[in-house]
Protein backbone atom coordinates (compact mmCIF):
# COMPACT_ATOMS: atom_id res chain seq x y z
CA UNK A 1 0.00 0.00 0.00
CA UNK A 2 1.44 3.24 -1.48
CA UNK A 3 1.25 6.36 1.41
CA UNK A 4 0.07 9.26 0.18
CA UNK A 5 -1.11 12.50 2.62
CA UNK A 6 -5.35 11.31 2.25
CA UNK A 7 -4.51 7.63 3.30
CA UNK A 8 -2.18 8.23 5.54
CA UNK A 9 -4.65 10.08 8.02
CA UNK A 10 -7.17 7.03 7.40
CA UNK A 11 -5.11 4.74 8.90
CA UNK A 12 -4.16 7.13 11.64
CA UNK A 13 -7.90 7.63 12.29
CA UNK A 14 -8.29 3.60 12.05
CA UNK A 15 -5.50 3.18 15.35
CA UNK A 16 -6.12 6.48 17.15
CA UNK A 17 -8.77 5.10 19.92
CA UNK A 18 -12.16 6.09 19.35
CA UNK A 19 -12.98 9.08 21.37
CA UNK A 20 -16.28 8.71 23.76
CA UNK A 21 -17.25 12.31 22.94
CA UNK A 22 -20.80 11.89 24.39
CA UNK A 23 -19.23 9.77 27.80
CA UNK A 24 -16.96 12.53 27.68
CA UNK A 25 -19.04 15.82 27.19
CA UNK A 26 -21.75 14.31 29.95
CA UNK A 27 -18.78 13.37 32.20
CA UNK A 28 -18.14 17.25 32.02
CA UNK A 29 -20.86 18.76 32.39
CA UNK A 30 -21.64 16.52 35.49
CA UNK A 31 -17.87 17.57 37.08
CA UNK A 32 -18.70 21.25 36.13
CA UNK A 33 -21.58 21.71 37.37
CA UNK A 34 -20.81 19.99 41.08
CA UNK A 35 -17.80 22.07 41.29
CA UNK A 36 -19.88 25.23 40.38
CA UNK A 37 -22.81 23.94 42.47
CA UNK A 38 -19.84 23.93 45.18
CA UNK A 39 -18.97 27.44 44.19
CA UNK A 40 -22.49 28.90 44.82
CA UNK A 41 -22.70 26.45 48.59
CA UNK A 42 -19.70 28.37 49.59
CA UNK A 43 -20.96 31.89 48.31
CA UNK A 44 -24.22 31.23 50.16
CA UNK A 45 -22.14 30.75 52.88
CA UNK A 46 -20.31 34.06 52.99
CA UNK A 47 -23.15 35.49 52.69
CA UNK A 48 -25.85 34.39 54.88
CA UNK A 49 -23.14 33.78 57.99
CA UNK A 50 -20.62 36.39 57.83
CA UNK A 51 -22.66 39.06 56.25
CA UNK A 52 -20.32 39.36 53.34
CA UNK A 53 -21.90 41.45 50.46
CA UNK A 54 -22.35 39.60 47.09
CA UNK A 55 -19.66 41.25 45.30
CA UNK A 56 -17.09 40.45 47.82
CA UNK A 57 -18.08 37.05 48.48
CA UNK A 58 -17.29 36.37 45.18
CA UNK A 59 -13.26 36.50 45.08
CA UNK A 60 -13.22 35.11 48.43
CA UNK A 61 -15.05 31.54 46.88
CA UNK A 62 -12.52 31.86 44.45
CA UNK A 63 -9.92 31.79 47.01
CA UNK A 64 -11.55 28.59 48.71
CA UNK A 65 -11.75 26.89 45.55
CA UNK A 66 -8.13 27.73 45.33
CA UNK A 67 -7.41 26.69 48.11
CA UNK A 68 -9.09 22.95 48.10
CA UNK A 69 -8.29 22.21 44.39
CA UNK A 70 -4.25 23.11 45.77
CA UNK A 71 -4.98 20.41 48.18
CA UNK A 72 -6.62 17.54 46.54
CA UNK A 73 -3.95 18.21 43.70
CA UNK A 74 -1.26 17.64 46.80
CA UNK A 75 -2.48 14.50 47.19
CA UNK A 76 -3.02 13.25 44.19
CA UNK A 77 -6.77 13.40 44.05
CA UNK A 78 -7.44 16.33 41.12
CA UNK A 79 -5.66 14.36 38.93
CA UNK A 80 -7.86 10.90 39.26
CA UNK A 81 -10.77 13.16 39.32
CA UNK A 82 -9.39 14.63 36.27
CA UNK A 83 -9.33 11.47 34.36
CA UNK A 84 -12.81 11.17 35.09
CA UNK A 85 -14.33 14.70 34.48
CA UNK A 86 -12.02 15.89 31.50
CA UNK A 87 -12.92 19.56 31.02
CA UNK A 88 -15.13 19.62 33.98
CA UNK A 89 -12.33 19.98 36.29
CA UNK A 90 -10.20 22.03 33.58
CA UNK A 91 -12.35 24.73 32.86
CA UNK A 92 -13.78 25.81 36.46
CA UNK A 93 -11.30 27.90 38.55
CA UNK A 94 -9.93 24.75 40.48
CA UNK A 95 -8.38 23.54 36.86
CA UNK A 96 -6.32 26.76 37.05
CA UNK A 97 -4.99 25.77 40.34
CA UNK A 98 -4.39 22.31 39.37
CA UNK A 99 -2.14 23.96 36.71
CA UNK A 100 -0.23 25.88 39.08
CA UNK A 101 0.19 23.07 41.34
CA UNK A 102 1.04 20.27 39.12
CA UNK A 103 4.29 21.22 38.02
CA UNK A 104 4.83 23.23 41.22
CA UNK A 105 5.13 19.52 42.64
CA UNK A 106 6.61 17.80 39.18
CA UNK A 107 9.79 19.82 39.93
CA UNK A 108 10.18 19.91 43.36
CA UNK A 109 13.47 17.29 42.67
CA UNK A 110 15.15 20.47 40.70
CA UNK A 111 14.74 22.66 43.80
CA UNK A 112 12.51 24.99 45.30
CA UNK A 113 13.74 27.88 43.80
CA UNK A 114 15.01 26.68 40.63
CA UNK A 115 12.53 23.72 40.26
CA UNK A 116 9.53 24.65 42.58
CA UNK A 117 9.23 28.35 42.33
CA UNK A 118 10.55 28.44 38.57
CA UNK A 119 7.89 26.28 36.96
CA UNK A 120 5.29 27.02 39.26
CA UNK A 121 3.48 29.19 36.43
CA UNK A 122 4.67 27.04 33.62
CA UNK A 123 1.19 26.06 32.59
CA UNK A 124 -0.97 29.36 33.93
CA UNK A 125 1.66 31.46 32.92
CA UNK A 126 -0.16 31.35 28.98
CA UNK A 127 -3.20 32.39 31.19
CA UNK A 128 -2.46 35.01 33.06
CA UNK A 129 -0.52 36.72 29.99
CA UNK A 130 -3.33 36.46 27.57
CA UNK A 131 -5.60 37.33 30.31
CA UNK A 132 -3.94 40.60 31.39
CA UNK A 133 -3.38 41.49 27.63
CA UNK A 134 -6.82 41.22 27.09
CA UNK A 135 -7.93 43.23 29.50
CA UNK A 136 -5.31 46.09 28.82
CA UNK A 137 -7.08 46.16 25.46
CA UNK A 138 -10.10 46.65 26.61
CA UNK A 139 -9.31 49.32 29.21
CA UNK A 140 -8.30 50.73 26.43
CA UNK A 141 -10.79 50.03 23.79
CA UNK A 142 -13.37 51.46 26.77
CA UNK A 143 -11.02 54.84 27.08
CA UNK A 144 -10.95 55.19 23.23
CA UNK A 145 -15.50 55.12 23.15
CA UNK A 146 -16.11 56.42 26.07
CA UNK B 1 -33.18 27.73 42.36
CA UNK B 2 -29.81 29.33 42.26
CA UNK B 3 -28.35 26.10 42.61
CA UNK B 4 -30.08 24.73 40.15
CA UNK B 5 -28.83 27.45 37.56
CA UNK B 6 -25.52 27.46 38.89
CA UNK B 7 -25.17 23.68 38.06
CA UNK B 8 -26.69 24.15 34.37
CA UNK B 9 -24.90 27.12 33.44
CA UNK B 10 -21.15 25.87 34.86
CA UNK B 11 -21.90 22.14 33.56
CA UNK B 12 -22.94 23.51 30.24
CA UNK B 13 -19.67 25.58 29.76
CA UNK B 14 -17.31 23.13 30.62
CA UNK B 15 -19.36 20.91 28.02
CA UNK B 16 -18.38 23.34 25.62
CA UNK B 17 -14.82 23.06 27.05
CA UNK B 18 -15.19 19.21 26.51
CA UNK B 19 -16.32 19.97 23.15
CA UNK B 20 -13.79 22.35 21.75
CA UNK B 21 -10.47 19.48 23.72
CA UNK B 22 -12.13 16.78 21.75
CA UNK B 23 -12.75 18.28 18.47
CA UNK B 24 -9.32 19.92 18.07
CA UNK B 25 -7.11 17.92 20.63
CA UNK B 26 -4.81 20.53 21.70
CA UNK B 27 -3.29 20.90 25.25
CA UNK B 28 -5.66 21.99 27.66
CA UNK B 29 -3.40 25.46 28.37
CA UNK B 30 -5.25 26.01 24.98
CA UNK B 31 -8.27 25.45 25.98
CA UNK B 32 -7.50 27.85 29.38
CA UNK B 33 -6.44 30.84 27.27
CA UNK B 34 -9.15 30.78 24.91
CA UNK B 35 -11.84 30.37 27.68
CA UNK B 36 -9.99 33.21 29.34
CA UNK B 37 -9.73 35.34 26.53
CA UNK B 38 -13.24 34.38 25.31
CA UNK B 39 -14.65 35.90 29.06
CA UNK B 40 -12.78 38.91 28.74
CA UNK B 41 -14.40 39.99 25.38
CA UNK B 42 -18.09 39.18 26.92
CA UNK B 43 -16.55 41.07 29.85
CA UNK B 44 -16.22 44.35 27.60
CA UNK B 45 -18.84 43.93 25.32
CA UNK B 46 -21.27 43.54 28.89
CA UNK B 47 -22.61 40.05 27.87
CA UNK B 48 -21.11 38.21 30.35
CA UNK B 49 -23.28 39.97 33.66
CA UNK B 50 -26.20 39.05 31.88
CA UNK B 51 -24.83 34.99 32.23
CA UNK B 52 -24.05 35.93 35.47
CA UNK B 53 -27.13 37.05 36.59
CA UNK B 54 -28.88 33.94 35.18
CA UNK B 55 -26.00 31.17 37.18
CA UNK B 56 -24.44 33.06 39.54
CA UNK B 57 -21.35 30.73 40.26
CA UNK B 58 -22.30 28.55 37.27
CA UNK B 59 -20.76 31.86 35.72
CA UNK B 60 -18.22 32.91 38.06
CA UNK B 61 -16.27 29.84 38.84
CA UNK B 62 -15.27 28.86 34.95
CA UNK B 63 -12.20 30.65 33.63
CA UNK B 64 -14.75 32.50 31.68
CA UNK B 65 -15.65 34.25 34.68
CA UNK B 66 -12.15 35.09 35.38
CA UNK B 67 -11.66 36.98 32.20
CA UNK B 68 -14.70 39.14 32.64
CA UNK B 69 -13.34 40.10 35.87
CA UNK B 70 -10.11 41.09 34.29
CA UNK B 71 -11.96 43.27 31.38
CA UNK B 72 -14.65 44.52 34.08
CA UNK B 73 -11.37 45.42 36.24
CA UNK B 74 -9.79 47.22 33.93
CA UNK B 75 -12.54 49.06 32.25
CA UNK B 76 -13.32 50.38 35.48
CA UNK B 77 -9.87 51.72 36.53
CA UNK B 78 -9.39 53.04 32.94
CA UNK B 79 -12.43 55.81 33.70
CA UNK B 80 -10.92 56.41 36.63
CA UNK B 81 -7.33 56.41 36.06
CA UNK B 82 -7.15 56.22 32.39
CA UNK B 83 -4.47 54.81 31.02
CA UNK B 84 -2.38 53.26 34.39
CA UNK B 85 -5.88 52.08 35.50
CA UNK B 86 -6.25 50.53 32.32
CA UNK B 87 -3.07 48.37 32.96
CA UNK B 88 -3.57 47.77 36.64
CA UNK B 89 -6.87 47.07 37.19
CA UNK B 90 -7.46 43.86 35.54
CA UNK B 91 -4.55 42.72 37.80
CA UNK B 92 -5.52 43.93 41.11
CA UNK B 93 -9.45 42.80 40.26
CA UNK B 94 -8.39 39.76 40.02
CA UNK B 95 -5.17 39.12 42.04
CA UNK B 96 -6.64 37.53 44.93
CA UNK B 97 -7.13 34.12 43.11
CA UNK B 98 -3.72 34.16 41.71
CA UNK B 99 -1.84 34.83 44.69
CA UNK B 100 -3.86 32.26 46.38
CA UNK B 101 -2.80 29.74 43.67
CA UNK B 102 0.42 31.57 43.77
CA UNK B 103 1.06 30.57 47.73
CA UNK B 104 -1.14 27.76 48.20
CA UNK B 105 0.48 26.34 45.20
CA UNK B 106 3.81 26.59 46.84
CA UNK B 107 2.57 25.59 50.42
CA UNK B 108 1.57 22.62 49.16
CA UNK B 109 4.25 21.41 46.35
CA UNK B 110 6.28 22.01 50.03
CA UNK B 111 4.97 19.61 52.14
CA UNK B 112 3.80 17.12 49.62
CA UNK B 113 5.84 14.78 47.46
CA UNK B 114 4.53 14.02 43.60
CA UNK B 115 2.98 11.28 42.55
CA UNK B 116 4.07 9.18 40.02
CA UNK B 117 1.01 8.95 37.54
CA UNK B 118 0.47 5.38 36.73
Amino acid sequence: MKYNKDNYKKVVDEFTPKNKMLKNCIMAFIFGGVICLIGEIINDSFVAWLGISDDEASPMTSVILVGISALLTGLGWYDKLGKIGGAGTVVPITGFANSVVSPALEFKREGFILGTAANIFKLAGPVLLFGYFSSFIAGLLSMVFK
Amino acid sequence: MNYVMSFLVGGLICLVGQIIIDTFKKNNAYLLVMMVVTGCILGFFGLYDKLVEIGHSGATVPLLGFGNSLAKGAMEEAANKGFMGALSGGVIRTAPGVAAALIFGYIVAVIFNPHGDK
